[in-house]
Order: structure tokens, then sequence, then C-alpha cells
């Protein structure tokens, strides 16, 4: 039944609708045949205007809503079944850490939620606090943190445990420049140490082109991908945001972006 | 630490030191009618010499203010989750809830006399419950239901159910409310179970000893009774920043509001 882990892809979707208020007048197609293939290990960014699904393909990437027809596997399983047997980590433009828990307990949230001991959850709370460089804040209170540190202990508790396909909603959308950058190193760095398969919905095209191996541009109304674009820029550097080829990726995307404009 | 609590404390004791002397100096000075108001010295002359009747009758106040508290607060807790977690009853609970907040609920103390014995303790109680449960119910569910979104996806994410979502979100999320209503509630408390004793209840109560004092011209001796049902008020309203200090220990605490 399921295929080796090599052909399998981590997330795809197949011919996938999500019409909201069907049949009533205020109807909307919110996205209209969505077919994405992002293989194991993969990194894809979906980018395009505000009100173009990309939200929404991402929830019904998650399973919290179910697409109106059309499929949405992960691992080769329906989303809904997907997210009942854990397999990926989600982050949220708002961190939505929970204010009452230290640090280290909203990182273990979702183990205590899988059952796990105490004393493996400690554990795994201080690798992930370490993976993302705030093993000093263990104890601390969210609120005492900065929005760059709660986003990465966001991350952190997104990759508790271990899944496999990590989802991003715009997580760095609320950080300025400098910690926004900061961050996207680091999320690559973390990317190359755990060979999560990686989507992330942004409406940045330099976070696009900079993180991906792939930028899929949607347009609005109804939500549709009108352009897969490849990123070749080998391993990233700190260079390859003033690489020519970095910015001749941008153009490209902004085209895209452009384009729908021009014919809405 | 100790100097920092001292440097709080002090300016509102000096402004209520000095607003004592003044009132005690004003009518030391001008010699009014002393019996309007009286000055604070023979408030506390009459609050050591009828030290037993202040206490008795604080304790049967007491009873009630602690026993209604604790009752409203379980009741408006209760059905803050019921609410929450069902929409047909939340439909139905939340405008009943609402009607019986509009009825002036010390105006019923009379009533439940009639109906529960005037002498009993119970029709007092009554009026406490009734007075803690709405701000305890209205807050309580507030926190129960406003939970940001993107908190709720994450449990949906991790497959939590209905119970894993409220237990481990949905009452954190609520406690900060639910304190916000007992410092209100403590207030009312208090002042639901005098107002409640002035119609009925145990006859050697806070509320009928203000009433008779105040009857036979004894001011000193209603003030020093007033000045009771203030120290209970003011000590349960520092009893719930205390639990909440201990209870909600992730957010910045403002001293006393």
């Amino acid at each position: 039944m399921t295929s080796p882990p090599e052909l399998q892809a981590a997330v795809e979707t197949r011919s996938a609708n999500k019409v909201f208020s069907k049949g009533k007048p205020n109807q909307v197609v919110a996205l209209d045949d969505i077919n994405i293939t992002v293989r194991s290990g993969g990194f894809v960014s979906l980018i395009g205007p505000s009100g173009c699904g990309k939200s929404t393909l991402l929830r019904l990437m998650a399973g919290l809503v179910p697409p109106t027809s059309g499929e949405v596997l992960l691992n080769g399983k329906p989303a809904d079944m997907a997210r009942r047997d854990r397999e990926y980590g989600m982050a949220f433009q708002r961190a939505s850490l929970f204010e009452w828990r230290t640090v280290a307990k909203n990182i273990e949230l979702p183990l205590e939620l899988l059952g796990w001991s105490k004393s493996q959850r400690a554990e795994r709370s201080q690798e992930m606090l370490d993976l993302v460089q705030l093993g000093d804040f263990a104890d601390h209170f969210p609120n005492q943190l900065s929005g760059g540190m709660q986003q990465r202990v966001a991350i952190g508790r997104a990759l508790a445990f271990k899944p496999p396909i990590l989802l991003m909603d715009e997580p760095f959308g609320a950080l300025d420049e400098m910690t926004r950058e900061h961050m996207q190193n680091e999320l690559l760095r973390i990317w190359g140490d755990t060979h999560t398969t990686i989507v992330f919905v942004t409406h940045s095209i330099p976070e696009a082109v900079f993180l991906s191996q792939r930028v899929l541009v949607m347009s609005p109304r109804p939500g549709r991908i009108v352009a897969d674009i490849p990123v070749e820029l080998g391993e990233r550097s700190f260079d390859t945001r003033e690489d020519p080829e970095f910015f001749s990726k941008v153009t490209e995307v902004r085209e895209a972006l452009r384009a729908i404009e021009e014919a809405q | 630490m100790i100097t920092d609590r001292l440097r709080a404390a002090a300016p509102p004791i000096v402004v209520g030191g000095v607003g004592l002397v003044l009132w005690e100096g004003s009518l030391r000075l001008f010699n009014p009618k002393g019996f309007v108001l009286p000055p604070p010295s023979e408030i506390l002359g009459k609050l050591t010499e009828d030290w037993e009747t202040v206490l008795t009758a604080s304790q049967a106040t007491g009873y009630i203010v602690v026993t209604g508290l604790i009752g409203g607060v379980i009741l408006g807790i209760f059905a803050a989750m019921l609410v929450s977690q069902f929409r047909v009853i939340n439909e139905t609970l939340t405008p009943l809830a609402v009607a019986v907040n509009a009825i002036p609920i010390v105006a019923l103390a009379p009533i439940f006399n009639y109906w529960l014995g005037l002498t009993s303790p119970h029709s007092n109680q009554a009026v406490v419950v009734l007075l803690v449960f709405f701000p305890v119910f209205v807050n309580t569910t507030r926190g129960l239901t406003d939970v940001a979104q993107g908190q709720l996806d994450l449990m949906a994410s991790y497959a939590a159910g209905r119970w894993e979502t409220l237990r481990r979100v949905r009452i954190p999320n609520a406690l900060p409310y639910l304190f916000t209503s007992l410092r209100i509630a403590a207030a009312l408390a208090v002042i639901g179970a005098i107002v409640a004793e002035y119609f009925g209840g145990r006859q050697d109560a806070l509320g009928p000893v203000i009433v008779q004092s105040a009857g036979l011209a004894r001011y000193a001796a209603a003030w020093a009774a007033v000045l009771a049902g203030t120290l209970m008020g003011m000590g349960l309203y520092l009893l719930v920043v205390v639990l909440e200090r201990r209870l909600v220990p992730w957010r910045a605490q403002p001293d006393l509001m």
C-alpha cells in the first residue's frame, strides 16, 4: 500500500477545492483545483496576495478544515488522519504560546498529549531549546521574551515530537527585518539538521526565494497555483542575499505576482 | 524587597493617617453636635468597649459572607463551564442569567426571608450567592471562550479533544478573568450580607447591630460595626490578591488593582 519513503510525496494535493458557504449567495471559491506535490525533505513556499487562499491551503494540509472536493495527503494519509497521527508540526504568524506555561512547558505540551513521561519530556524540551538556542530560558514565561525569541520557542514546540513535516503560516511576518533574516538563517540550519519537509506560507518575496527550493505563486479569487518556480541557489549563506542569481529569482517571482495583478 | 514594600505602603498610610487626624481635629476644634459623625477616637473606643458584641456580629456576618461567596463562586464557575461547552445551554442560560442580574437582588431579601425563614441564615446566604454569581459567571465565561484562534488551532493540530482543550487551554486562560471577578465579588459579598441582615437572619449580626445602634442614636457603635464590615471586605480582597499571585504567576501583577 505505501510506497518507499523516497518515492512518496510528503505533501500532496489532488484537485483540491475549497468552497466556503457553498450554495449560498455569499459563496466563495477559496481554492480551485490545487495540485501540489512536495517531496520528502523539500522546502516549498506558498506566496500570493492576501486573500489568495494560501493560509486556507495550509489549514487544509493540516487537516484543520476538510477540502470541499479532491484529496489532501500527508505521507500518503488523508490530512485528517495525518493530524491524528501527528505527522506534522505547525507554527503561525503569532507565536501562539500558552502564556501560563513556561518556555520549557510550552515545548512539552504536545509531548504531554502524546503521553510521554516527565523525564522524556524534560530531556526533549532541553534538546529543542538548544536547537533554537534558548537553552537558558527554559523557566521564563513567554511574556518575558522578545517576539523573535517567542517565535523560536514556537518553532521548537512544532518540532518537539520530531514530526516529518512542518507547516508554517507566515511565522516571521510580525518580526522586524533584522530578526527576520536571523530567523530565516536559523530555520535553514534547523531544516538542514532535521531533514523535515517544510511548507512555508509567506507574503515576502525575498523570504520565499531565500528559504525555498520551490516557490508556488498563488492568485486570488479563486485561489489557484499560477506559477511553480524552482530556486537553485545551493547552500544559503550571508552572501546569497547579495547574489545576482538571488535577485533574478526575486524578479521572476515578483513578475509572476504582477501578472496576477494585471490579470485581475 | 522589604524597603520596596515599605515605599509602596508609605503614601496610603500617610494620606490615611493625615485624613484621620483632620477628621478627629476638625471635630474637636469646631465641636459640632458629635452624634452626626463621631471622631475616630470615639469609634475606636467603642470598638474596644463593645469588643465582644462586634466580634460576635462579625462572626455571624462573616459566616454569611464566606459561605455565600463560596456558593456563588462555585455556581458561577459551574454555569460558565456549561455555557462555554454547550451552545444550547449558552443560548438558554445566558439570557436567563442576564435577566436575573437585572433584578435588584438586595430587594429580594424580604422575600427570601418569607421563603427561607426570617431568622434563618439561608435567606441572607441566598442574597450573597446571587450577588456573587453574576460577575463570576460573566468573567469566567469570557475567559473560557476568549481563547486565541491560534491556540485552538494548535490544540486541534495535536488532535487534542474537547476535555484536553478545556483543561489545558480554556481553564488556565480563564484564571485571570476569574480573579478579576473575585475582587469585585469580595466587596459585593460583604455589602450583600449586611444589607440582607437589615431585613432578617441572626439578630446579633453586623446588619442588625448597625440598624439598632443607629436607631438608639449610638452612632459610635454603628460606626464600629461598619468598620468591622470594612475590615472584612479588605481582608477578603487581600486574600484574593494573594491567591492570584500564587495561582497566576505568569502575569506581571500590579499591586492591588
